[in-house]
């Protein structure tokens, strides 16, 4: 039966007499698997606690769905800067994306190339650990080093340190209004060339990617500037052809959730890759996938800094890790394919590495109760 | 502040530790002569000081491994060193423990500008990372004031911030990954030229961990192509609140300047008198900088001097050319020399909500009559994080005493309002006792959990961060000996 606990304490309590290891879930929207046998939902410790939109903060429940957050963001005119996406068209899930489950996979969405991750937008969180202690790190305020970063911990740890309860999060004005600029018909290798003469610029970009749509580059401000660095990067693109603008904000939006949400797969079928690695990496690591005989389906995000793949083969884990031992860089399977198997969701680490990591596992959870085995 | 006694188990094996580094060290890279330790004797909070047993400094990450090989071996604990700038004490030697400078190791490993990367060894001073650079018109964007002298390795110890961080972020926000030694000697390589990294944030954590997780020897650094230009406004308040106020209508009108630095009366009349930088006689001042191309700059200006003027400012100066721009910025950035003419001082660095900048201020007025030491406070005032400046007089007896129990009650304060003890300087042993306050014992145990999986045998600059009875139980087998 599914755990719902109604506060804090009630979390506390639940994980500290749970007799059986728990799979967390936030919204639902993004499950990569958790292994634990007894569901427990956050879905009740949501609302907003604090917004102070004069100081860029927001702190809310854990449970609060991610959809409301933006709707209260979107009436000051303000948001989440590092765009964090929808899985559910990737994963075919239904649920409704919660705040917590975007921080304990530290989502980030197109943006982060130019506004961080969504671990550096994190100020602060409370949380329960595995033996029930409610533990918080950080705060609401924008510069804080006191102590150790546990915040920065907490984001991508996917629920296997502590079930988050509270999140302080930095937000940032919305953008007056967006152009997006479009090649196409450009090779991977080329249209990296050009994300990366658009990024090297001094026209402040903060999108640069690569699908269906062809090579899309994004401005975002005041109306002046973003006319003035739409020409400036329109003259220096034009050595990659012809290049397209779109100055609807409401088109360039559409744009962007597709790259953000990964749309092209949707609906499709074979196992999904997330693969980050050096951008100048990035047409020779899809080169040698191909020449290792599989022929994914590929969008190309940051820059060519991340690549989304999706394998028309059975059983290629072994090919989209194997070929990044040359070039550096890590692969998270995000969708198993029919014949995946169990292989590790998460890039595995060098020894050392993996030792620390257990380590801390050990003693954020030393009863293994909380998502075990998901990470490692 | 109180530091620990020294180990008589490790005093009495102090020949044979410095013999031992010296096998694996070149020539010259061991000190131990007690005239020359003193040179290593603190850091920049000089009131504390206390010289090493021995420094060394190692010129290559294998050396850094040797070295701690060796100190874990023996249990003796080793404190880590950049450029000895820190404001906290941070790099405050214990007399039974080893200095690890890494000063000697400041080479560029790889520049990338494709890729937006930098790779250097961490001894390398932060200006001289932008230095690298610059030609090509790229720089590293973490800036603090003291960034000719600090290396790396103490920025990303202390994730240090800077005047531009409102718009790019401090250290961690700008470090993509590292090479550390563990205290047993283990080389470890964590994240790396790419923007996000597999399993948990291990990098998060030991940015900002002050030297207590590992030895950082490499790091890999995000670097950003210039904007185009940039220009600052200056602009005179009657009131703290006023000032405030502006700085919140800036923010909600949607623009992100890279720095918005505000100032008080005392510290406008102190910074008037020492750099004639031309300020209005006036409560509060805020320098805004903004970037861009010259038309963006314009109309980003004249959006903020809207606003400001709905505030009835006192003086509203915009910078006409380079040199206009220089002395508006010059006041501030003699801040801290203006209020050293005056008398001692003592910086400190907590961190407040935007919102209760007036309330802070107005106590922090009262506090300095009640204790009889003037303050001045300079503040970053878009992210909250402020530097009241205590002036003191420290050949007066009870003097310094009386401007640490001030600075301890405005940090307090701080942290009454929902901020923070420190926004950028790091605890060390500064705000190592009053970690108590902003932390209750399950989140202090939770950090130093994360030190037991890094250090077990917490051998790495072990008295600070932690109040020292929250740790003893961990650090009493210094002195021991570990099996090779
Ligand atoms: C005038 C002045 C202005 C300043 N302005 C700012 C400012 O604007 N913003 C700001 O954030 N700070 C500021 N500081 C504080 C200080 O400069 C920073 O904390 C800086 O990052 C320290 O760097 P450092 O190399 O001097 O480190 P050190 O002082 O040598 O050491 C600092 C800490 O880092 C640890 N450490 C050093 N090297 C390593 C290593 N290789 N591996 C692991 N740990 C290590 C040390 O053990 C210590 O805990 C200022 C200081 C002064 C004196």
């Amino acid at each position: 039966m599914m755990l719902e606990p109604a506060s804090e304490a009630e979390l506390a309590e639940a994980i500290q007499s749970t007799p059986s290891a728990l799979h967390i879930v936030g919204g639902a929207s993004r499950g990569l698997g958790g292994s634990g046998s007894r569901p427990l939902s956050t879905r009740g410790l949501g609302g907003v606690k604090l917004y102070e939109p004069g100081a860029l903060t927001l702190v809310v429940g854990a449970g609060m769905p991610l959809a409301e957050v933006e709707a209260q963001l979107a009436a000051e005119r303000q948001r989440l800067a590092f765009e964090p996406a929808d899985w559910r068209g990737l994963l075919g899930t239904s649920g409704l994306p919660t705040v917590g489950g975007m921080v304990a996979g530290n989502i980030s969405g197109p943006r982060r190339v130019q506004a961080g991750a969504c671990r550096d937008a994190l100020l602060g969180v409370r949380f329960v650990d595995g033996q029930g202690q409610v533990i918080k790190n950080g705060g609401r305020v924008m510069k804080n080093v006191t102590g150790y970063d546990l915040v920065k911990l907490m984001a991508g740890s996917w629920g296997t340190l502590g079930v988050l309860t509270e999140v302080s999060l930095k937000v940032l004005p919305a953008p007056e209004t967006v152009a997006t600029l479009g090649l196409s018909g450009l090779s991977e290798a080329r249209a990296v060339e050009a994300m990366t003469d658009a990024l090297t610029s001094p026209y402040d970009v903060t999108g640069a990617a690569h699908g269906a749509e062809g090579t899309l580059i994004r401005v975002e401000g005041f109306a002046p500037s973003v006319a003035y660095r739409t020409e400036h990067l329109r003259q220096r693109l034009s050595r990659f052809g012809d290049v397209v603008v779109t100055d609807a904000a409401d088109r360039s939006a559409a744009l962007w959730k597709d790259i953000r949400d990964v749309a092209a797969f949707h609906g499709k079928p074979g196992a999904v890759w997330r693969v980050s690695l050096r951008p100048s990496a990035a047409a020779g690591y899809l080169a040698d996938l191909r020449q290792g005989g599989t022929s994914p389906e590929v969008v190309m995000d940051w820059g060519g800094g991340l690549l989304w793949l999706r394998m028309s083969g059975d059983a290629e884990a072994g090919l989209v890790r194997g070929a990044l031992a040359k070039t550096g860089g890590h692969a998270t399977l995000i969708r198993r394919g029919a014949a995946d198997g169990d292989i590790p969701i998460f890039h595995p680490e060098p020894a050392p590495v993996a030792h620390l990591s257990a380590g801390l596992r050990r003693k954020f959870d030393p009863r293994g109760v909380l998502n075990p085995g998901l990470m490692g | 502040m109180q530091m620990p006694d020294p180990s008589p188990r490790i005093l009495a094996k102090r020949e044979r530790v410095i013999a031992r580094l010296a096998e694996v060290l070149p020539k010259g890279a061991v000190i131990s002569d007690p005239d020359e330790t003193r040179a290593y004797e603190c850091d920049a909070l000089s009131a504390y000081r206390c010289p090493p047993m021995a420094a060394v400094l190692p010129a290559t990450t294998e050396e850094v491994s040797a070295v701690l090989t060796i100190c874990h071996q023996e249990g003796v604990p080793v404190v880590p060193r950049g450029s000895g700038t820190s404001l906290a004490g941070g790099a405050l030697p214990t007399a039974d423990s080893v200095i690890l400078g890494v000063a000697r190791m400041n080479a560029v490993l790889e520049v990338d500008y494709d890729d937006r990367l930098i790779k250097v060894q961490t001894g390398r001073t932060n200006l001289s990372v932008t230095g690298a650079v610059e030609t090509d018109g790229f720089f590293y964007a973490p800036d603090p004031s003291s960034q000719l002298a600090c290396a790396i390795a103490g920025n990303i110890a202390m994730n240090s911030g800077g005047a531009h961080c409102l718009k790019y972020g401090v250290t961690t926000n700008n470090l993509l990954g590292v090479t550390m030694v563990q205290m047993d000697g283990t080389i470890l390589h964590i994240g790396g030229p790419y923007m996000d990294a597999p399993g948990l944030d291990l990098l998060g954590v030991i940015c900002g961990s002050e030297g207590q997780l590992g030895v950082v020897t490499e790091a890999w650094l995000r670097i950003l192509p210039k904007p185009e230009g940039a220009l600052p406004v200056l602009m005179g308040f009657d009131a703290n609140e006023v000032a405030g106020a502006c700085v919140a209508d800036i923010i909600k009108a949607g623009i992100l300047p890279v720095a918005i630095e505000f100032m008080d009366r005392p510290c406008i009349e102190a910074c008037e008198a020492f750099a004639k930088a031309g300020y209005p006689a006036c409560e509060a001042l805020l320098i805004v900088e903004v970037e861009g191309s010259p038309e963006e700059i314009q109309d980003q200006l004249r959006r903020i001097k809207d606003i400001a003027l709905r505030h009835n400012p006192v003086e509203f100066r915009e910078a006409a050319d380079e040199d206009q721009a220089k002395r508006i910025w010059l006041g501030r950035k003699s801040a801290f020399g203006a209020m050293g003419q005056i008398n001692d001082y003592m910086c400190l660095d907590g961190t407040i909500p935007v919102s209760a900048l007036p309330f802070v201020l107005r106590r922090i007025g009262e506090l300095s009559k009640d204790y009889g030491l003037a303050v001045g406070n300079v503040f970053h005032a878009g992210d909250g994080n402020m530097h009241p400046l205590i002036l003191y007089n420290a050949n007066k007896p009870g003097d310094l005493e009386r401007c640490e129990a001030f600075g301890a009650d405005i940090l307090k304060l701080c942290v009454e309002v929902g901020g923070c003890l420190t926004g950028e300087h790091g605890v060390g042993i500064e705000k190592r006792d009053l970690m108590t306050v902003q932390y209750a014992p399950q989140d202090l145990e939770a950090q130093m959990s994360v030190k037991d999986v890094f250090d077990p045998q917490w051998l790495l600059n072990p008295a600070k961060v932690f109040p020292l009875a929250n740790s003893a139980s961990r650090r009493f087998d210094q002195g021991k000996e570990v099996a090779a």
